[in-house]
């Protein structure tokens, strides 16, 4: 692989690329003017508008072609790497039933006050979210749905009582840092009562940050935009390497 | 003309045996009734508002005087004599100041007896009449304005989604779509409001994913796409959602709003979203009274199955859902031409011989409904993010839907699982459709798919299936059949799911004015 690259068009070096967009201006000279000025400053010169028209009396559409001048540095690209593989809901099958020999047991909540069920229903329940199945859709899982407004001793209760492989949490409402405190709350809850033995403690929510996890008290935070996929694989990552360092 | 040839004996043992199945079901929703159930009777009788300063946030009256009402005397007689006596008792000239007496714990509610009994059922039975006879006015002004303005000028009906979460924006974007084309507008609802055991009030701003069903909410997508329809000359239809907890209330507020059609499936709740079976089929049955007297057609939801069971091992599964839901709907009074029965375009499209085992499903459910407004729903399940194969494969799932007759057509969109459309997405899939109808629009006539061919085998094939599955569901119960995992496969036992503490049996002399006033067809 080279060090430096740009796009490939025919030829190698010839940095073309397409794109497609819209700008809220009536269609005519003066707006395939505006999309080859966006097109430069985009770093796209020459710029070929190929194609407009109008969408309603206000917008128009765009397709352009045109060479990019810019270079990219191979050895300057750097991606944060999920610590995870990212499964299939077959292979998680596949990995629970070799690792376990059981189904994996999930039981999520949302606790305290907060009465917002839709992130742990869009991670749960079978209609998903962004396309993907929620984790009800796997059979090697067992999920119990607890719905909202739960007490913590609740939930511990329930989650010793189903012998839970992992609690999932799901706070939504910010007001006087109530989803910081509750699932502190929680986590605290869980290592007095359980100790070591505790399930793998996850939360989700738009408003925490995956880096909040040590001040959280918990195994895993996930943030906006986590499908039922990353947190299934995580599940399986985060309970099967558990199992190889602690031998049951 | 029929393509198919299919067995008219075989069609008619699949329906009967649907019938044979929903029986028991049909019997357990006429026994029982539900909070909800009785919540909508009470908003037919004219309740409307919240109590904006209950501590849990604005709570509907309606839910305030049903909970009390259940805590004082029960529901298993109906919401009906309770209420109407406790107004006549108090001297109350509302409901709704009625429900602020409740708030306050002014009201204490008993079952009236004797004369107290009749006065309640006269004055309930005349309030719940007042709000359907506005259901009526609704459907009568649909019929006057259609008549003005025309239906779209040819099949299928072309239907676009909008759901921004803020229902001033929806109305721009609904706006937008019919000037482009489109025929009916549905507004997707926010994520969750399936699972809330009440239904919001007012215009609302912030929904995930979707906006809330709301009255104010219909009333005002209702009033502007009124003005749209003058504008672009034929009636643009609205749909929004009967489903979940609430469904027999959003129902009536659909009526009441004079909306167009409402997705309404006998089993996607208990599906999809883990409602209580028999919470469900009870209130699919009063929501579909509802449906059947304001003349809204329903969209049944068996695309989904497709989205979780694959979809050529599971085709059966949808032709038995659709003549279950046939059978309810019918069931309800609702005739032939308000039933929008789903399929979808949903095979994996790297299988050899997708696109002829889509014209054989679709063809089979055409042929098994003829008077349906069939709803043909586009490819999402595989739908990857590169927008060019998208394209592509919503141009075939529209030309399956020309080639096969459908009625309505979700516009597909190439954006499917990446982002909701931009505005030219919509523009573009339109295009798409547009190109279709107008290139192969009337394909149709020249379209015969060999007797003996793949397209006929596979059709007869499903249909057979379909049959045998009928016939296994009629011998173990349709309720153990949900249990078992037998629809999109998930398993929902008869006495699992949400809702299920708001299940009541009727007592002996129930009272419920709606349910007479819907069974008999009446007016006052």
């Amino acid at each position: 692989m080279k060090r430096h690259l740009r796009p490939y068009g025919d030829t190698t070096g010839d940095g073309m690329v397409q794109l497609s967009f819209t700008l809220p201006v009536p269609h005519g000279p003066r707006a395939d003017g505006a999309a080859q000025q966006l097109a430069n400053r985009m770093g796209i010169d020459p710029a070929l508008v190929v194609h407009s028209h109008p969408i309603g009396e206000d917008f128009t559409f765009f397709v352009v072609y045109g060479s990019v001048s810019h270079i990219i540095d191979m050895d300057a690209v750097t991606v944060v790497e999920r610590e995870y593989p990212l499964l299939t809901p077959g292979e998680i099958n596949t990995a629970v039933k070799k690792a376990l020999r059981r189904k994996l047991v999930v039981v999520g909540a949302c606790i305290g006050t907060d009465a917002h069920t839709v992130g742990i229903d869009a991670i749960l329940n079978i209609k998903g979210f962004a396309g993907e199945k929620g984790l009800e859709y796997y059979r090697e899982l067992r999920v119990i749905n607890l719905g909202a407004q739960v007490t913590v001793p609740e939930l511990v209760k329930r989650a010793r009582a189903e012998k839970a492989d992992a609690v999932l949490v799901s706070q939504v409402v910010t007001q006087r840092d109530a989803h910081i405190l509750n699932t502190q709350e929680m986590s605290a809850a869980f290592r007095e009562a359980m100790g070591e033995r505790k399930p793998l403690l996850v939360a989700g929510g738009p408003r925490f940050d995956p880096l909040m996890a040590g001040e959280l008290g918990v195994d895993r935070v996930f943030g906006r935009g986590t499908t039922p996929g990353e947190v299934a694989s995580y599940l399986v990552h985060a309970l099967t390497t558990r199992k190889d360092t602690v031998p049951a | 003309m029929p393509l198919l040839d299919l067995d008219p004996e075989v069609v008619a043992t699949a329906r009967a045996l649907a019938a044979e199945a929903a029986a028991p079901v049909i019997d357990i929703a006429r026994a029982h009734t539900t909070v909800a159930v009785e919540r909508a009777t009470l908003r037919l009788a004219g309740i409307t508002g919240a109590d904006t300063t209950h501590r849990a946030g604005d709570v509907p009256w309606v839910n305030r005087v049903v909970d009390t009402v259940r805590e004082h005397c029960g529901l298993e007689h109906g919401v009906a004599l309770p209420v109407f006596h406790a107004l006549r008792e108090h001297d109350l000239g509302s409901l709704t100041e009625l429900a602020e007496a409740t708030a306050a714990g002014q009201i204490t509610y008993r079952l009236p007896e004797g004369r107290d009994a009749t006065r309640a059922a006269k004055a309930a039975r005349t309030a719940v009449a007042r709000g359907l006879r506005t259901v009526d006015r609704n459907r009568a002004q649909r019929d006057r304005l259609v008549a003005k303005l025309g239906d779209p000028p040819r099949r299928p009906w072309i239907y676009l989604i909008v759901a921004t979460g803020d229902i001033d924006e929806d109305v721009v974007q609904a706006a937008n779509a019919a000037r482009a084309g489109a025929d009916i507008i549905a507004v997707i609802r926010s994520t969750g409001q399936s699972l809330l055991d009440y239904v919001p009030e007012g215009a609302t701003h912030h929904g995930f994913a979707g906006t809330y069903a709301t009255q104010e909410n219909f009333r005002i997508m209702r009033a502007a796409m009124d003005e749209v329809s003058k504008e672009v000359g034929r009636y643009v239809r609205v749909t929004n959602y009967a489903s979940g907890l609430c469904m027999p209330e959003i129902a009536v507020l659909a009526g009441l709003q004079r909306l167009d059609m409402m997705l309404n499936d006998s089993m996607y709740g208990i599906l999809f979203r883990d409602i209580n079976p028999i919470r469900t089929f009870v209130d699919q049955r009063f929501s579909r009274q509802v449906h059947a007297r304001a003349g809204i057609i329903i969209n049944t939801g068996e695309d989904n199955y497709l989205t979780t069971a694959d979809a050529v091992d599971a085709a059966h599964t949808v032709t038995v859902s659709q003549l279950l839901n046939e059978h309810f709907a019918h069931e309800a009074g609702l005739p032939d031409e308000l039933l929008g029965l789903g399929h979808a375009f949903e095979i994996n499209p790297r299988v050899p011989d997708s696109f002829r085992m889509e014209l054989a499903h679709a063809l089979l459910a055409r042929e098994l409904f003829p008077d349906a407004p069939l709803k043909w729903m586009p490819p999402t399940k595989h739908m990857t993010g590169n927008v060019f194969d998208g394209y592509l494969l919503d141009g075939f799932f529209n030309l399956a839907g020309v080639l096969t007759g459908q009625s309505i057509l979700l516009v597909g969109m190439m954006t499917e699982a990446v982002v909701t459309p931009f505005l030219s997405d919509r523009d573009l899939a339109l295009a798409n459709v547009r190109y279709v109808l107008e290139a192969a629009g009337n394909l149709r006539e020249d379209f015969r798919p060999a007797p003996d061919g793949f397209i006929a085998k596979r059709a007869h094939q499903v249909l057979g299936e379909a049959v045998d599955l009928l016939a296994r569901i009629v011998d173990e119960g349709l309720l153990e059949a949900i249990g078992k995992g037998t629809f999109g496969l998930m398993k929902r036992p008869a006495d699992g799911g949400k809702g299920a503490d708001g299940v009541i049996a009727k007592a002996d002399g129930y009272t419920n004015p709606a349910s007479e006033l819907l069974e008999e067809g009446a007016t006052a």
